[in-house]
């Protein structure tokens, strides 16, 4: 069935299938978590570092590739950032749960 | 490694970082999710080397440059004050965006490296162009909230006559010449591609200038959904569905929050969008005749809550500011040695981002347990001994159910139910809205001025 279907057409069933969910997973989460939530889909999003790899990997690295060098260590400050100031945060959350099961929604 | 292969990879990839969103649901998965985040990374960033290693070898610089960023990416986040979460969002979401915008310059300059055609066909032009005038807005936008988060630039909103008309034309001759850049041969397409890229960079300076103070957390909010589509921009340029998902998760994690936070002030997004709101403070205070308020000592405060059988505690972003939240914790927890029952009831907009409040208490040791959202708490006002406000103003403004008034609407804590209210404030300033409060005017209501830590610390003192 896809045989004749253009690319775009299927980075476009992806792109609004990925809304729905992440519509549906986002509503979920729990207000006490937003800023959390906001760290870590930061650090997601710095999944353009794959991009960024791609660019800084071409087969002679002139400046473009140089460019796609900066935007790797750009990006790292994010991956690392964003993923392990959320653990920090999450951290701050967690001691707490020597009361009584603790159920926060 | 085969093209399949990588892309079921990727998949296992794009699957964690659906399942890291579905741990925040509870502060009890929360942890286990950003772990599954962090393997979905990884995953994705190994199998990407991989790649690269066997199309060119070139991955020293790459490694070179991970471990320069993630050393300043793991210092910054070691570091970081918690009141300072906004401006590290702000900065970490113009990384993303310029990013976005150098792989795009890259990928225009050497398409095969990335997996493209040469020359470039329309539409993965047209991707690029989306992917790099997206990703530009996003820095530049970030850089003036960062600015603005920070002190660094003043809050107030900038308008000048004409505001709109000239983002517009900008935005305008933005879309011309992107369509201009996807239309050119590849020997003519630098003038257009780069002069778009410019207006953008310029249209996100413009779009976020006219935003004040108080609607920063929904600028915060409505960036990081642009950071998201930049990268799921990129992803369609570079024919890659996990980059696509992880864009749509993030991007749409952004709107919601923006859609919440504009619930929260009352406010339509257009009219955050256009601007100028959160500046002119106290049109509307003004020039009222000085009314009687009822002020009284810490100690007077102290012997209405020793003897409360509840008190709920409102935290506003005045106790952050005053770094009084550990002297809360205090207060609280004598409060509940003498078995008086402590609550916190939390605004959605209490602090400077979504949420940010719960993180600043979870950072004084406050037991999560012991925070309530607004709407699940201001049931239990009326039952209430006593409210007390600590540098909060219009989140708890009574205005907002009377008809005809600025902010009527605007869901609030409705502290003013409690049988009595203590209000901490440095003095009867306005707060954001430029508004008087009812509230502090009410017989039952005692107001103590001065400094939140300074008086929270007495209070703990008198209490015993």
């Amino acid at each position: 069935m896809t045989a004749g279907v253009d690319p775009i057409v299927i980075n476009l069933i992806v792109f609004v299938l990925a809304i729905f969910v992440g519509y549906h997973v986002v509503w979920n989460v729990t207000p006490a978590l937003h800023t959390p939530l906001m760290s870590l889909t930061n650090a997601i999003s710095s999944i353009i570092l794959v991009g960024a790899m791609l660019a800084a990997g071409a087969a002679d690295l002139d400046w473009a590739g140089w460019l796609g060098v900066v935007a790797v260590t750009l990006v790292s400050i994010n991956v690392f950032g964003g993923f392990l100031v959320t653990q920090r945060m999450l951290g701050m959350f967690r001691k707490k749960e020597r009361s009584t099961g603790a159920t926060k929604e | 490694m085969s093209a399949n292969q990588l892309a079921l990879w990727y998949l296992v990839a794009a699957v964690s970082f659906i399942l890291a969103l579905k741990g925040l649901s509870s502060p009890h998965t929360a942890r286990r999710g950003n772990v599954y985040g962090m393997a979905g990374m990884a995953i994705a960033l190994l199998v990407t080397l991989a790649v690269v290693y066997s199309h060119s070898r070139h991955v020293l610089p790459i490694l070179g440059g991970m471990a320069v960023g993630g050393a300043l990416g793991a210092i910054v986040a070691r570091r970081v004050q918690m009141t300072q979460m906004p401006e590290l969002v702000a900065a970490m979401h113009s990384l993303v965006g310029l990013a976005a915008v150098l792989i795009a310059i890259a990928a225009v300059k050497n398409p095969q490296a990335m997996g493209l055609d040469f020359p470039i066909t329309f539409g993965h032009k047209l991707e690029l162009f989306i992917g790099t005038f997206i990703g530009a807005i996003t820095f530049s936008g970030s850089v003036i909230a960062f600015g603005k988060l920070s002190g660094r630039i003043r809050s107030a909103p900038v308008v000048f006559p004409g505001q709109h008309y000239v983002n517009l034309a900008i935005g305008v001759a933005m879309i011309g010449f992107g369509i201009w850049f996807c239309a050119s041969p590849p020997a003519a397409e630098w003038p257009p591609f780069l002069i778009m890229t410019a207006l953008a960079f310029l249209l996100g300076f413009l779009l976020i200038i006219p935003i004040g103070g108080a609607d920063m957390p929904v600028v915060i909010s409505m960036l990081n959904s642009y950071s998201g589509w930049a990268a799921a921009g990129i992803g369609f340029s570079l024919d890659n569905p996990m980059l696509i998902i992880a864009g749509s998760l993030v991007g749409s994690s952004g709107a919601i929050l923006s859609y919440i936070m504009c619930r929260a002030m009352n406010r339509s997004f257009f009219s955050v969008i256009l601007g100028g709101f959160g500046g002119e403070i106290a049109d509307a205070a003004a020039g009222g005749e000085k009314k009687p308020v009822k002020s009284g000592s810490p100690d007077d405060a102290a012997f209405l809550l020793s003897n409360a059988d509840t008190v709920i505690i409102v935290p506003g972003y005045g106790l952050a500011v005053a770094r009084a939240q550990h002297a809360v914790k205090e207060l609280a927890a004598k409060l509940t040695a003498k078995g008086v029952n402590v609550k916190y009831a939390i605004h959605p907009v209490a602090g400077r981002m979504p949420g940010h409040m719960n993180v600043l208490l979870a950072e004084a040791e406050v037991p999560y347990d012991q925070v309530f959202e607004m709407e699940d708490i201001n049931s239990e006002f009326p039952q209430a001994d006593v409210a007390l406000i600590l540098g909060a103003n219009d989140v708890v403004n009574p205005l907002a159910e009377q008809k005809g008034s600025p902010i009527y609407g605007m869901p609030i804590i409705e502290a003013y139910k409690a049988k009595s209210v203590v209000v901490n404030k440095r003095s009867m300033a306005s707060g954001y809205a430029g508004l008087d409060n009812p509230l502090f005017y009410m017989d039952k209501t005692m107001m103590v001025f001065g400094d939140a830590k300074k008086i929270v610390e007495d209070l703990v003192k008198a209490v015993d």
